[in-house]
């Protein structure tokens, strides 16, 4: 078409009049041109619209990897905690000792729906958090900014829930094999109000007294629970087994481990779990989560040359219950570091806590003689506090950049970048969590005690709880 | 009739079964036990703590024969189930009043 109008202009050689046209045109063209703006609605439009997709994008992806590590985390409690404990408890007490971890699946869900996520993380006190987030009104699809946003703030509830779940659970080990289930559901429901939710509020809520990024008075580094979840829960669990005293016939006769097969499953879940507890700690799934991910990965394993090489020396010989025990420990303490920490030091954490946990769990358990049944004070209580303290040693800013100066620059972060006070900082958050864990274990130990009783009766204790508590059997082979 | 109780090894159980399939013993009743003689069992170390183990798994075999086989029949249990180390178990031999067998109420060396 443009070629016949040309081949009809020139025919006509009359070139000059029609070059007049065209310029008259461009010029009438060119206020257009200037008037250009015209279509930049258009564009502002596309930007936005481009800008949305973007953080959707984004957000689906951090979605995606929240609820994964969620589910990730779940699996850690039921079936992992259940069948590391269930392992190594007595034949008689298997289905007892699982069901602790899977009544508190079902326990701190409800009372985190109606009053637990409100007082972790609703704006409330230095201490503990308010009601604003009471029956979880306001917790929908709109992410809450302060804590990550890019998820819906549903995804966030969710997801610290697990924690919230698993924490409690741990504790069950220093009581296994003699507490009576009412007591252990009472008991735990009073813990996670009391320690929990209080310690997870000045640790992680915003305006919290140990908070490192929104507004803490006393900035402490705890990237996925080493004081929340693991000192509160193991030195609780020392409470409670100095508290309900021995297992009846504790040391003389032989308490063995049932079925290590178990717990070597329950380990290994344990470990592929934690990857959702601590890289999805980075609440987001960019390269903080992959840091995270990999310095778990790293802590467990020297962990299980740690603890394994200890013990080959000790005893002669590297045992499976040592390995996997080992890998627990490193994975404790590495908890807390996981988010602030390079791979190497992840390796020299993890193998500090594998060798640190063995010699609490074979030297300082005996020397003192209580009875910590599976050994939860020895690892979590144990690992926690060594891993809060070395967080403040080993935390890297070209890591994770948490302190910055008044110009934006990052500021040193832990002990070998030069910032000695981080380490007072995470002792101080040690100390609190010791000492809230220690004093209101006991009050609810006391309460509890007074209402249920804490202890099933001798006869009851040689039964087993399975048939005393529950009224089944794990194993009825004969059938 | 004679009654043989023979507590071996587990290890050894199959050998000794084909053993004394192989001399003609058609019958025996078998039992996974525990126990210990001399050998006093092991010890096992759960995060290092030491547990005695005294009792260790063995099988007990039982069976009642005609006289006549009683002698092949230890012969047998011991040429497959003897090791030469503390731990591989013991004989009992004793002799059998009656034997009566609950289909056919048969009696004596019949029913066995």
């Amino acid at each position: 078409m443009g070629n016949t109008i040309m081949r009809a202009i020139i025919s006509r050689r009359t070139v000059f009049p029609w070059a007049f046209l065209v310029l008259v045109i461009l010029v009438g063209a060119l206020p257009t041109a200037a008037v250009a703006p015209g279509t930049a609605p258009a564009v502002a439009d596309r930007l936005a619209k481009l800008e949305k997709d973007v953080a959707q994008a984004q957000s689906s992806g951090d979605n995606a990897w929240m609820l994964t590590s969620s589910a990730l985390v779940l699996m850690m409690t039921g079936p992992g905690l259940a069948l590391f404990y269930g392992g190594l408890v007595r034949k008689k007490n298997v289905l007892g000792t699982m069901m602790h971890s899977f009544a508190l699946m079902a326990i701190v869900t409800v009372l985190w729906a109606i009053v637990g996520y409100s007082l972790c993380f609703a704006p409330g006190t230095r201490f503990i958090g308010g009601f604003g987030h009471i029956f979880l009104r306001g917790v929908g699809a709109a992410p809450d900014a302060d804590y990550a946003a890019t998820i819906p703030q549903q995804s966030y509830m969710v997801f610290q829930l697990m924690f919230a779940i698993i924490t409690p659970a741990l504790i069950t080990g220093a009581f296994a094999e003699r507490m009576k289930f009412s007591a252990m559901a009472l008991f735990m429901v009073l813990w996670s109000l009391i320690v929990y939710d209080p310690m997870a509020h000045m640790v992680w809520g915003k305006g919290g007294l140990l908070n490192s990024s929104l507004g803490g008075r006393i900035p402490t580094l705890d990237f996925a629970g080493g004081t929340v979840v693991h000192v509160t829960s193991g030195v609780s669990a020392l409470v409670c087994a100095l508290y309900l005293g021995k297992r009846l016939g504790y040391p003389k006769e032989s308490i063995l481990p049932h079925s290590v097969v178990l717990s070597f499953i329950g380990a290994c879940l344990l470990w592929v779990g934690w990857f959702g507890f601590n890289a999805g700690s980075a609440l987001a799934a960019g390269s903080l989560a992959t840091s995270a991910f990999v310095a778990t990965h790293f802590a467990a394993a020297a962990a299980v040359v740690g603890w394994g090489l200890a013990e080959w020396l000790r005893n002669g010989k590297p045992s499976a219950l040592g390995a996997i025990s080992g890998a627990v420990a490193g994975l404790v303490a590495i908890t807390p570091a996981s988010g602030f920490v390079g791979p190497m030091s992840a390796l020299a954490i993890g193998f500090v806590a594998g060798i640190f946990c063995y010699l609490m769990v074979a030297r300082v358990k005996a020397a003192f003689g209580y009875d910590d049944s599976l050994d939860a004070f020895g690892v979590h209580g144990a690992g926690g506090t060594i891993g809060a303290l070395l967080t403040g040693v080993f935390a890297a800013s070209a890591v994770n950049p948490v302190f910055r100066d008044s110009a934006g620059h990052p500021r040193a972060v832990g002990l070998i970048e030069g910032n000695a006070h981080q380490l007072l900082n995470q002792l101080v958050g040690v100390v609190i969590a010791w000492s809230l864990a220690i004093v209101g274990t006991l009050a609810i130990l006391k309460l509890v005690d007074l209402i249920v009783g804490l202890r099933v009766s001798p006869e009851q204790e040689v039964q087993g709880l399975d048939l005393s508590q529950h009224g089944e059997e794990g194993y009825n082979l004969e059938y | 009739m004679t009654k043989i109780e023979a507590i071996i090894q587990p290890s050894k159980f199959e050998a000794v079964k084909d053993g004394l399939q192989e001399i003609g013993v058609d019958g025996m009743t078998v039992t996974d036990v525990r126990g210990h003689g001399r050998q006093k069992g092991h010890t096992e170390v759960y995060r290092g703590r030491e547990y005695t183990v005294d009792l260790v798994p063995k099988v007990k075999i039982e069976m009642v024969l005609p006289d006549d086989l009683v002698e092949k029949a230890v012969n047998a249990i011991l040429s497959a189930a003897k090791t030469g180390k503390i731990g591989d178990g013991k004989i009992f031999v004793s002799r059998i009043d009656d034997a009566i067998r609950i289909r056919n109420d048969e009696r004596g060396q019949g029913a066995l």
